[in-house]
């Protein structure tokens, strides 16, 4: 009996273990076949075709600045969106609505957190862009704000919820101490209860960026994939074409191995370092805030 | 119900219950006499925290159930809901028994109360700090680094940077509930003795946090049993000679 339950303890154990250390294996994997693929690329077309203003591959013209441009500006406007609309729905949510609106609108943040992004995609070319042509008097609806919008869309629950959770975990002491000193509730939150959970808050800004920055569906759908070189906030009312939609329009139609493949890798590097870099800065501020908390204890 | 003049707090009839049924106050009537500590003791949910967040209508942001009755300062009913609960705070003060620095500068925390009170002249702030930091017998212990964050003071400290950043604000009545539970004998000490130096200025309300700490300060003693208020009388007296059986049961620790 003994010895029958130590066994399966060694193995439970193990199995844990081995499913922890995947998550490693696995990252480094992705890593390692992304570089493999990716970095002939960087010998196969020489710098001033890479950055160069076209993408047009059936023409070897490899210019990856317009599609880099593509993906910041819509990631940038959707920021814009997203940003002040969750951190807004997330003081709502946690400082003023009452029990039974929260316990509404909590679920249902979420919910529209789990949305595929094809059906928004979808609602965007049927709904959103066709209005957006006529009320801004547009040669075509299917433009970068459009991709913003619906991106906007994309990450407000992501930074609703993560805000939301940062927001409700600071004590409620430092609100009425706030209070007991006049404060109105407007205040508390502006002075006291935002920057008691900035750290949380910023990490919700991060994941909701890194969210938008690596949307395809929908912004294949609704940007109008045109790859021009967005050079001024103008472009956010031209079509662009981004990063991840050209990966994926592309990639099942192009020749294993050849040097459009490659390029496409690249993009791919490119992609996997922008979000690691935000995800990167995004633990590294609320590491510091975590070391700070600590020395104050101590 | 006669109106005692020297009475700066009157309740008359004061009933609440919270949602949850937790806590409650059933019918307290009792004026509270200025220039002294008053102090309400009692085992726990007694209702002593209750009536004191009822004094600045903190209770005004929890669940509650029900409740009736009336609370006069200076001859005002506060409990009308027309009452300026922003300038009611500002007049009732308040220190919670865990210390809350806000998440800003030691000199922040005195300040942010008189900026929202419209406060903007730098002298006037800096002379506030330096008031009522003195008068929470805190300003040696802190006057070389008011910049720092109150965070990282010492929980005594922080009690009573919590106390100065009341007392900024130049209230007339300060609430206390039970400020100095997670403190040491000495910063204890400390706080006791400010109080006694305030009540020559303020009302004092304290709920402390042992028999002996109602016995040290009370100038008048309010006794709470689950709800009710039982006896009420000057600290003297009650603490060497209660009327009442549970008062005597509970002082000389029979129950509690």
């Amino acid at each position: 009996m003994e010895k029958s339950l130590n066994w399966r303890e060694f193995v439970v154990t193990r199995a844990i273990k081995a499913s922890g250390y995947s998550a490693i294996v696995f990252v480094l994997l992705i890593f390692v076949f992304l570089m493999r693929e990716g970095l002939p690329a960087l010998s196969e077309v020489d710098a001033g075709n890479l950055f160069s203003l076209r993408w047009y591959p059936i023409e070897d013209l490899f210019g990856i600045l317009p599609l880099i441009t593509g993906s910041l500006i819509v990631t940038f406007g959707a920021a814009l969106i997203a940003v002040p609309f969750g951190i807004g729905t997330a003081i709502y949510i946690s400082e003023i609505a009452p029990r039974w609106m929260r316990e509404i609108l909590k679920p249902l943040v979420e919910l529209l957190g789990g949305l595929p992004s094809v059906v928004l995609g979808f609602l965007g070319i049927l709904i959103v862009s066709p209005n957006l042509r006529i009320l801004l008097d547009l040669p075509t609806g299917l433009t970068a704000f459009t991709g913003s919008l619906l991106l906007g869309g994309i990450a407000v629950p992501t930074v609703v919820s993560v805000a939301e959770d940062a927001l409700d975990s600071v004590p409620r002491a430092y609100r009425e101490g706030a209070w007991a000193l006049g404060a109105t509730k407007w205040q508390t939150i502006w002075r006291v209860t935002l920057p008691a959970a900035k750290s949380g808050v910023l990490t919700a800004i991060m994941l909701g960026v890194g969210r938008a920055i690596g949307e395809t569906m929908t912004v294949m759908m609704v940007t109008g994939n045109a790859p021009v070189l967005a050079t001024s906030l103008g472009s956010l009312f031209s079509p662009v074409r981004t990063m991840t939609a050209t990966i994926a329009a592309e990639m099942g139609e192009v020749a294993n191995g050849s040097v459009h493949y490659h390029t496409l890798f690249l993009i791919g590097i490119i992609l996997f370092l922008i979000s690691l870099t935000v995800n990167v800065i995004a633990s590294s501020v609320v590491f510091r805030a975590k070391k700070r908390a600590e020395r104050i204890l101590s | 119900m006669v109106v005692i003049m020297t009475d700066k707090i009157i309740i008359e009839n004061l009933s609440l219950q919270y949602s949850d049924g937790a806590e409650s106050l059933r019918g307290i009537s009792m004026g509270i006499p200025q220039n002294a500590v008053t102090v309400l003791f009692g085992p726990a949910g007694g209702g002593k925290s209750t009536l004191l967040r009822c004094l600045n209508r903190l209770n005004d942001l929890t669940d509650i159930k029900t409740s009736s009755g009336r609370i006069l300062i200076d001859g005002e009913n506060i409990l009308d809901p027309k009452t300026d609960v922003i300038a009611l705070r500002r007049k009732v003060g308040m220190v919670f028994a865990r210390p809350v620095p806000l998440p800003m500068s030691i000199r922040e925390n005195i300040t942010y109360g008189l900026e929202l009170a419209g406060e903007k002249n730098r002298i006037k702030l800096d002379e506030a700090v330096e008031r009522s930091l003195k008068l929470a017998a805190i300003w040696d212990e802190v006057k070389d680094r008011l910049n720092d964050p109150a965070v990282a003071l010492s929980g005594g400290q922080q009690q009573r940077v919590c106390l100065a950043r009341v007392l900024a604000l130049q209230p007339e009545i300060i609430l206390l509930d039970e400020p100095t539970s997670g403190l040491d004998p000495i910063s204890t000490g400390k706080v006791e003795a400010a109080l006694q130096e305030l009540k020559k200025n303020y009302t004092i309300i304290l709920v402390p946090h042992s028999i002996q700490q109602a016995a040290r300060t009370a100038d008048h003693a309010a006794f709470f049993l689950q709800g009710e208020l039982i006896e009420y009388d000057e600290g003297k007296t009650m603490f060497t000679t209660p009327k009442q059986k549970k008062t005597e049961d509970y002082i000389m620790g029979r129950f509690g």
